[in-house]
Parts: C-alpha cells; sequence; structure tokens
C-alpha cells in the first residue's frame, strides 16, 4: 500500500509522466466505453468490423454523419479508431504477456539451472535474434496467413528472446546472493527457491522493460498491419486504416490536402497511443529502478 | 585472451547460429503440405496435372532431416529457388535490389549518427535547462512516431502541398530513361554515385531530391534512438571523477565536455550505431514501400503481400547472415576502441 502511495506520488512529480497516465487513462476510458461512442449499427455480428457506407472509393471528408469523415471504401473512420483503441489494447497486452511469460520461464530455467540446457537455450535465442525483426515478422506472417492472430504470434517470438535474456541474466547474478545459498543451505527444493525468492527479485527489471517495450510492439503490429500483413480488410485497426489513406495522400491540383483526416487521424491516434505507454515506461522506470534514472 | 583467438571463437560460434537459422527457415517452409511446395516448381498448365510425380521427383515427401539436407545442399552451391516478384532467382534478385537500399543507408547512416550524437552531447551538457528538455520532447515524440505515418505526412506536404517539390520514387521518368541510355555509363546502380561518376549534375540532383524524404523517415526513430543513448552515456561520464579532475584545473567547460566526457561517452554509442546500421533492413522495407523506392525492402514487401515464399524466405536467410556478420564486425571493432573490453569473457 505504502509502495503504491510512494509511485503515484513520484509519478505526480514529473509532468511527463504524467501525461503518460493521462494519455493512458483517456485510451483507456475510450476503449471500454467505445459501443456507447460509437455504437455498433444493429445487425452488425462483429463489432471490429467498421460499418461501411456504400463501396465508392473516394474517402469523404468529415460530415454530420461521419464525424472524422470516411476513408478509402467509405469506412466510418470515426467508430474506427474508437473500437481500434481495443484492438491496439489487445494486441499490445495479449503480445506483452505471453512474451514475459516465455521470457521468464526460459531465462530462469537457463539461469538457474545452467550447464547444456543454458547453452541449448541461449543458441536458441542467438538464432532469433540474428533476424532484423520486421523481415522476421513479414516471413512468419506471410507463411501463417493475414490475420491479427498471426500478428501476435510473430510478435512473440521476434521478442521473446530478449526477455529470455534479460532475465537469464537478473538470475545468474541473483544465484550467487547469500540468502539463496542459504535457502539452498536448509534444503529447499529448486521449484521453491526460484518462484519463492530468484523470481520475486528478478521480475522488476522485466516488467520495466516490458512497459518500455509496450509501445513499440504496438508500433511494430501496425507496421504489419499499415504493409498489408495483418488485419483483415475492415477490421477496426489503425495501422491498416492508414494503408486506406496510401493512395489519397495528394488531393486534387486544386486542393491538394483534400483528404487530409484519411491520412492524419488513424496515424495521430497511433502516435498518441505509443506516446502515452513511452511516457508511462520511462515514468516507471524512474520509480522503479534508480540506478537507470539517470538515463 | 590473444585478439585473434577472440576472432577465432566468435567465427567458430557463428556456426550453430546460422546452422540454426538455415533449420529455422527450412522448418517455416515445411508447415506447407507437399502438395502445396510441389506448386512452387510449376511453370505450366500441364505440370498442374501432374503434382504427384513433381512431390516424387523432388522428394517432397521424404523426412524432414532428408530434405533439410537437400535444400541446405541448395542453398550452399547458392540456389535460394525462383522469384516470382522479381521474374528471375532469388539469388539474382537480392543483388539486383541491394543498391537503392544501400543508398538510403549511405546518407541515413552519417545524418543519424552525427545529429544523434551532436544533440544527445548538448543535451546531457545543459541538464535540466530548455535545450535539454527540447531534445527530450523531441526525442521521445521520434521514439513514438510510426514512421510509415510520417512518411505520408511527409508526402502530403511537399508533394501534394508544395506540387511535387519531393516526388516519390528513385528518379523521374526522364532521368530515368537517361541512366538506362547508353550515355550513362552504370558503376554501382546506385543513382547519385554514378551521377557523380558520370559527372552528370541533372541526374545527381533528381537523385538527391528523391532521397530526402525517404532519408528523413528512416532516420527519425533511430536518431531519438541515438539521442536517448548519448545523452544518458554522456551523464553517465559527466559524473566520473576525472571530470572533476579537469573542472578542478580550470579547463574550459567546451573541453571539458567534447573532449574528456564526450570520448569515453561515445563507445556504447559506436557498438550501437553498428546495429543501428544493419537494422535499417527493417526500417527500409516501411520506408521503400511507402515511397515505392524500388530496393530491397520495396521487394520484400511485394513478395511478403504475394506470397511468393522463396522470395520472402530468401531475404529473411540473406538479412540474417548480413546482420550477423555486422554484429560480429562492431564486437570485434568495440575491442579496438575499448581495450578495457575483457576478450576472455562471454560472448554476450
Amino acid at each position: 500500500m505504502k509502495d503504491w502511495r510512494f509511485t503515484a506520488r513520484q509519478l505526480a512529480k514529473n509532468p511527463l509522466s504524467l501525461m503518460g497516465v493521462v494519455i493512458i487513462a483517456f485510451f483507456v476510458i475510450i476503449a471500454i466505453s467505445a459501443p456507447l461512442i460509437a455504437p455498433t449499427p444493429a445487425g452488425r455480428l462483429d463489432p471490429y468490423m467498421i460499418p461501411r457506407d456504400g463501396y465508392f472509393a473516394t474517402p469523404e471528408p468529415p460530415s454530420e454523419e461521419h464525424i472524422f469523415g470516411t476513408t478509402e471504401g467509405q469506412y466510418d473512420i470515426f467508430y474506427g479508431v474508437i473500437w481500434g483503441a481495443r484492438s491496439a489494447f489487445r494486441v499490445a497486452l495479449i503480445v506483452m504477456a505471453i512474451t514475459v511469460v516465455i521470457g521468464i520461464v526460459l531465462g530462469s530455467l537457463a539461469g538457474y539451472f545452467g550447464g547444456l540446457l543454458d547453452e541449448v537455450i541461449m543458441r536458441i535465442t542467438d538464432v532469433f535474434l540474428a533476424f532484423p525483426w520486421l523481415i522476421l515478422a513479414m516471413a512468419l506472417t506471410a507463411v501463417l496467413g493475414q490475420s491479427l492472430r498471426s500478428v501476435m504470434i510473430a510478435l512473440v517470438i521476434v521478442w521473446w528472446p530478449s526477455y529470455a535474456r534479460l532475465v537469464r541474466g537478473d538470475i545468474l547474478q541473483l544465484r550467487e546472493e547469500d540468502y539463496i545459498q542459504a535457502s539452498r543451505g536448509l534444503g529447499a527444493s529448486s521449484a521453491r527457491i526460484i518462484i519463492r525468492h530468484v523470481l520475486p527479485n528478478a521480475i522488476y527489471p522485466t516488467l520495466i522493460m516490458a512497459s518500455l517495450d509496450i509501445g513499440a510492439v504496438v508500433l511494430s503490429a501496425a507496421a504489419l498491419s499499415f504493409l498489408g500483413l495483418g488485419a483483415p480488410e475492415g477490421y477496426a485497426d489503425w495501422g491498416q486504416m492508414t494503408q486506406f489513406a496510401h493512395n489519397w495522400i495528394v488531393g486534387p491540383p486544386s486542393e491538394p490536402l483534400k483528404y487530409w483526416f484519411a491520412v492524419f487521424i488513424p496515424g495521430a491516434f497511433i502516435l498518441f497511443f505509443v506516446l502515452g505507454w513511452n511516457l508511462l515506461g520511462d515514468a516507471f522506470r524512474d520509480v522503479f529502478d534508480p540506478r537507470l534514472a539517470r538515463r | 585472451m590473444e585478439l585473434r583467438s577472440y576472432i577465432i571463437r566468435r567465427v567458430l560460434l557463428l556456426i550453430p547460429v546460422l546452422l540454426g537459422v538455415t533449420l529455422f527457415i527450412f522448418g517455416i517452409t515445411m508447415l506447407f503440405t507437399p502438395l502445396e511446395r510441389a506448386t512452387l516448381y510449376v511453370t505450366s498448365i500441364r505440370q498442374l496435372n501432374n503434382l504427384p510425380a513433381i512431390i516424387e521427383r523432388y522428394g517432397l515427401d521424404k523426412p524432414f532431416i532428408v530434405q533439410y539436407g537437400t535444400w541446405l545442399g541448395q542453398v550452399l552451391r547458392g540456389n535460394l529457388g525462383w522469384s516470382q516478384v522479381g521474374s528471375m532467382p532469388v539469388a539474382q534478385a537480392i543483388p539486383h535490389q541491394l543498391p537503392a537500399t544501400l543508398e538510403i543507408a549511405i546518407f541515413a547512416v552519417p545524418v543519424i549518427v552525427l545529429v544523434g550524437i551532436f544533440f544527445g552531447t548538448q543535451s546531457a551538457a545543459h541538464k535540466d535547462k530548455p535545450l535539454d528538455h527540447g531534445t527530450r520532447i523531441v526525442a521521445i515524440l521520434g521514439w513514438s512516431l510510426p514512421s510509415f505515418w510520417l512518411g505520408l505526412i511527409l508526402l502530403m506536404v511537399f508533394y501534394g502541398l508544395f506540387r511535387g517539390l519531393l516526388p516519390p520514387g528513385r528518379l523521374s521518368i526522364p532521368m530515368d530513361i537517361l541512366v538506362d541510355s547508353a550515355a550513362f555509363t552504370r558503376y554501382t546502380h546506385m543513382n547519385t554515385i554514378d551521377a557523380i561518376l558520370n559527372l552528370n549534375g541533372p541526374v545527381l540532383l533528381d537523385a538527391l531530391k528523391h532521397l530526402i524524404l525517404p532519408v528523413t523517415t528512416i532516420s527519425v526513430i533511430n536518431m531519438a534512438f541515438i539521442m536517448r543513448l548519448m545523452r544518458s552515456s554522456m551523464l553517465e561520464s559527466l559524473g566520473k571523477g576525472y571530470i572533476l579532475t579537469a573542472r578542478a584545473k580550470g579547463l574550459d567547460e567546451r573541453v571539458v565536455v567534447n573532449k574528456h566526457a564526450r570520448r569515453n561517452a561515445l563507445i556504447p554509442v559506436i557498438t550501437v550505431s553498428g546495429y543501428v546500421f544493419a537494422g535499417l533492413a527493417s526500417g527500409a522495407v516501411i520506408t521503400e514501400t511507402i515511397f515505392s523506392f524500388k530496393g530491397i525492402g520495396w521487394w520484400a514487401w511485394q513478395a511478403a503481400f504475394r506470397l511468393d515464399i522463396p522470395s520472402i524466405l530468401g531475404f529473411a536467410l540473406f538479412s540474417a547472415i548480413l546482420f550477423v556478420i555486422i554484429n560480429l564486425i562492431v564486437d570485434i571493432l568495440y575491442t579496438r576502441v575499448d581495450p578495457r573490453v575483457r576478450l576472455g569473457q562471454g560472448v554476450q
């Protein structure tokens, strides 16, 4: 309880961190109340599919009916960005949670037991870290087929090795601490030592790194959708909505910025969402890890 | 440990990694059924009726390890399969597409490193002053920007609003025809460098005009990254005892910052710059796709989009090998830059 109050006070002291909290809170509210802000039209089965007003290609400017206008194919931009907040949270949190769990399990096995197991796990991480991340993710989504699930699988495969390494490094250090030796001397089992003594101490750096990485996960997922390898067509996804605007960057000669709304709005949502996470991640790091605070 | 034995050890350690990389890539292709893989060999309608014969002929239903051996033998002989997107063998398509991407990298890397180091240093030297706050805000914004969106906005302004000032593509049409004509010799297939070698001003100008936006787009994120790293490294180095000594003996603050502190602060930044260069492959896919700048990133995107599996996996293999080699070179250079690095220690 005291910890929480301390954390909250630290966060409030720094205006940038406070901004991060406000931005993320804003998106949480949007995501939770999406059905109220942008109600799904009656008769639609999947609320994540953006309703469209006809099939005409040219984007329509903001109007009473479509307050942010429509993008290519008459998809409603307002509906898309509101429900897109849900997609963004879902992808970011699921990918990060699975990555952290895999990283902790494999990293602690490698670090605690060492030897052959360590060698094998570390060489496997080497293999995955040998690929530039986007190339690996592209190859995987191309093979797994275009869907948000493929994107999540690809991103977990890209990200887990860094976490396994981080956890392993921390555990190698902790393994030699006196209190670990003491509990080993008392006859505690390996599982008990890892779960009760090692992990609680190794978990903070991992969580800090996770909070710093969430923004990058969101950006990567959006990039894959932008490249046409992620969300299926018409899905409420900011990356894909930016892709819809790709053909409409330049308006007619008399009005070169005619379609600005189709380009600008979905990308601005990505920017603020990622910015919020990055500010929050920085703040967490400063609060939890005074050693890193100077960065 | 001797430097030479360190290098030998590192090169030997590459072997299991590269074997793992090939195993992984081959494993991905094995997710497809033999029938699906047989279609990759089809060149005419007649063969479509004869898929079982193709499976038989290329041994596509043999055990995993046998097929892996056959495939690895092909790869070692430089056969990566046929690229549908490039209408040529993958092993030819890669060098064919590479110069355009290399051209972006040649311009982007100095910009990223120099600007990043400069602002990182200044930010640390003026900690908690307006300059520092400004730099940090720019860095965190740059770090959060979706680069594909930045590219589109830049095009909207510089191509749309300013009437074609900085267009997409690699060259405008008349110049593109000119560089492929007999009047222009292709040395490197990098337009700017070839233009200089041909002493052709208009081509150089045109090529540069097409390069500004892609280079900017690919640089922003990486610049933000180097800036952050340089700032933290500088702050650490400014807190050291020898800085106090330098200040105590009355040295000019500029000398203290630029000579004493920056030299040491540069060490981690140099390592990371190598990784940034290697990592441009990822940025190139997004940047080249937005600007239709037809280099290897654009080609890889086309391949992934059109499910041209041999191309995308061939490129993944190529980029992994490149990535591993660049990292090795960086690590070896690192031991030269910083003699304190203990060669005997573990690799990571």
